[in-house]
């Protein structure tokens, strides 16, 4: 049981750790921009193939540095031609545009790379296991995943509430035209904080890929349960997402390492009622409802604490 | 003069004769063409072409070129009815499919229906891999032809390699969330129980079919439950990843399954160092041992550029074939009626036959283990790359592999 605990706790704290590289450039964005980015998961995306494709031609230390910069390069054109464009109409708009994009990355990316998984493997540097708990192996591999997150957290935290640039992002949000008037230029600034949220997914995607799988629909896998963090943690909370995303991924491991059901805390229903979906739900372990825990947190949140968790705004 | 009507109906008629001999028969591919399903899909899919283009080359069926229309389900009952609509309107009278059970009995309720509403545009859905038993069982259908082993059949030849295992104490099942994975595990526990009373299961999970990224915390739980084997059904990426987080883990049991050689699957195992510790049950392996079927495997990787995946796809087009010749026709229920207890030469060799009673096809089975090949002139393939192979371990004569069935097929 102690085995349990202990290695769920880890793989909770790890998924949950992605969870967080992810939905830290969404919140961001959101939090910058008010603009909800539904691409954000296929930025994560394009971020794993760029990853794999470069690691194959320049090998993975280069491309850990060059593919983020892409996907942030690609978000930027998107920023500046396609969202600056559409602002005016208002975020109904803006909404649409990205979730189209969504749809036309994973085209893009099926059309270039086929819809077969790809061969993303670790870095040989980190293929060995790092320690050992209970005899179960940690991969070095995941550690590493680990700390990515950590720094990204620290460091994003550090720029925007502690420097000159995090000063100037958030005014420019709020106040514009003031910062307009300061000598900034307001849409290099917006442009720019989009182009660093997408390199954010972009670089969440280039370490994921090789740990999970890289294939065309991994952007659809995974872009549910950000929207679930953002709103979870608050919208525009970068600490609140970050408390999201450990309190899922441990949400999410914890339950599928659970055996019980309704039956075996209330014992089983009398068999003279027969199959029925009374004995159904009554059986189902929570380690079956497992994937769709966090969908019910995002109900719950948004029906009793519509500003989620450490969020300032209502949704 | 007066017979130059009838001469031209008669040149009309020829002509008319002329075109039909050269219709193309088209047959629909129904399978994940996008989604977690995708990459079986695509495999499944140029398997067909391939096997198209083969018989293309000889002339064809009856002199019909053969067309395969790829149709995109998502691994989605819905999506497919559409797709096999879809086929229907375009004329198309026969559909193959494989990849989710799930799908496999909504397309088989759907060609059912179909036919006993549009009599005389029949058509005919064959089978290549959704093996639930039900479909041949108590949903079994006339206008049903399954070419791959029921999950019954597998687990019956699986559990019997198990039996005389003694190592083997501690039993974990992780199954998908559907059909075909309930029914893996209830046979499982059932045969298991049934030979090998002393061996224990210890874990039974159920998780959602293509949807998980990471299974480290299912190996966790096997870990935790101290099993010395394990037995899945997993297929696709669930497969691939389930074997890839064992691998990161460094879980060292010993795995049963039917689709570890799956895209990603050798890889994994790999990765795993578990070398002939990841056994797969099929109808055919690459290294068999038969010339003809290891000579269609080596022109397959050359054109393909893929491991032939569906020995039973070969079997099901080249059956398609026979059953054709014998009907003397393409009408599919002149085929379909061809196809009942047809005899048939299998490409691993051996004498296969399409029982008539359920439509399920019978052949000799394969359990491989997978891992170093020791001579490799005798065993040539490798797979993904990775210097391992398939091993054969035990080999299932068809008439050993027989099960019975509940079926009360309705004849039209």
């Amino acid at each position: 049981m102690a085995e349990l605990i202990v290695i769920s706790t880890l793989n909770g704290v790890l998924f949950g750790m992605l969870l967080f590289l992810l939905s830290s450039g969404l919140t961001v964005i959101f939090s910058m921009m008010g603009v909800l980015n539904f691409a954000h998961a296929s930025f994560y995306m394009l971020g794993a193939f760029f990853g794999y494709q470069l690691t194959r031609w320049i090998g993975f230390w280069p491309a850990l540095v060059l593919a983020p910069l892409l996907v942030g390069a690609v978000g930027m054109a998107v920023e500046r031609y396609g969202l600056r464009n559409t602002h005016k109409h208002g975020h109904v708009a803006e909404l649409l545009l990205t979730f189209g994009l969504a749809f036309a990355i994973e085209e893009i990316v099926s059309m270039i790379w086929g819809k077969s998984p790809m061969d993303y493997r670790i870095p040989a540097a980190l293929d060995f296991p790092a320690f050992t708990v209970f005899s179960t192996n940690y991969p070095a591999y995941k550690i590493f995943m680990l700390v990515v997150s950590v720094v990204i957290f620290v460091a994003l935290l550090i720029t925007l509430k502690r420097t000159r640039v995090g000063l100037i992002v958030q005014a420019a949000l709020t106040h514009p035209s003031m910062v307009g008037h300061l000598g900034h230029n307001v849409g290099r600034v917006f442009m720019l904080v989009f182009g660093v949220g997408s390199a954010l997914a972009g670089l969440a995607g280039v370490i994921a890929g090789p740990s999970l799988v890289t294939q065309s629909d991994m952007a659809a896998l995974l872009g549910p349960i950000l929207f679930v963090v953002i709103v979870f943690g608050g919208l525009g909370s970068l600490p609140g997402a970050f408390i999201a995303s450990l309190l899922i991924g441990l949400i999410q491991t914890f339950a599928v390492a659970l055996n019980g059901s309704l039956a075996s805390v209330f014992g089983p229903l009398d068999p003279s009622l027969g199959p029925s979906p009374l004995t159904d739900i009554w059986n189902v372990t929570i380690a079956q409802i497992a994937p769709i825990l966090p969908y019910v947190l995002l109900v719950l949140v948004l029906i009793f604490r519509p500003m989620g968790l450490l969020g300032t705004r209502e949704s | 003069m007066r017979y130059l009507p009838f001469a031209m109906a008669a040149a009309v008629l020829m002509l008319g004769g002329a075109a039909s001999a050269q219709e193309t028969l088209k047959i629909g591919y129904i399978d994940p063409l996008s989604g977690g399903g995708a990459s079986v899909g695509e495999g499944g899919l140029k398997t067909f072409q391939y096997l198209a283009d083969e018989l293309n080359a000889k002339g064809g069926i009856l002199g019909h070129k053969i067309e395969i229309v790829p149709l995109d389900n998502k691994t989605n009952p819905q999506e497919s009815l559409v797709q096999a609509q879809k086929a229907v309107d375009a004329g198309i009278h026969y559909i193959t499919q494989g990849n989710g059970s799930s799908v496999g009995a909504a397309l088989e309720d759907f060609v059912t229906k179909n036919n006993s509403r549009n009599p005389g545009k029949e058509v005919l859905y064959f089978n290549y891999a959704a093996v639930d038993p039900s479909m041949t069982n108590e949903k079994c259908s006339y206008w049903h032809f399954r070419w791959d082993a029921s999950s019954d059949i597998k687990m019956e030849a699986l559990t019997n390699y198990m039996k005389d295992q003694p190592s083997i104490k501690k039993v974990y099942l992780i199954n998908q969330d559907y059909s075909f994975g309930q029914s893996v595990r209830s046979e499982a526990r059932k045969m298991l129980a049934a030979k090998r009373s002393d061996v224990q299961i210890v874990g039974d999970e159920l998780h959602p079919l293509l949807k998980i990224t990471d299974f480290s915390p299912y190996i966790a739980k096997i870990k935790a439950s101290g099993a010395d084997s394990v037995v899945t059904g997993n297929w696709g990426q669930d497969i691939a990843l389930l074997l890839k987080a064992a691998a990161d883990a460094g879980l060292k049991v010993n795995w049963y399954t039917y689709y570890a050689g799956g895209a990603g699957g050798p890889t994994a195992i790999k990765q795993t160092g578990l070398d002939h510790q990841v056994f797969q049950i099929s109808e055919g392996i690459p290294n068999s041992g038969n010339k003809a079927a290891m000579d269609f495997e080596k022109d397959f990787r050359a054109k393909a550029n893929m491991s032939l995946w569906y020995p039973r796809a070969v079997n099901e087009m080249r059956m398609f074939k026979a059953a054709a010749e014998k009907a003397n026709s393409i009408d599919p229920v002149k085929v379909a009626a061809a196809l009942e207890d047809l005899k048939f030469e299998v490409l691993d060799g051996g004498e296969g036959t399409m029982r008539k009673d359920d439509h399920q096809f019978f052949q000799p089975i394969y359990i491989s283990s997978f891992g170093t090949l020791a001579d490799k002139a005798k065993e040539p393939f490798d797979e993904e790359n990775t210097g391992w192979g398939w091993h054969l371990v035990s080999k299932i004569d068809t008439a050993h592999a027989m099960v019975p069935t509940t079926c009360k097929m309705k004849r039209p």
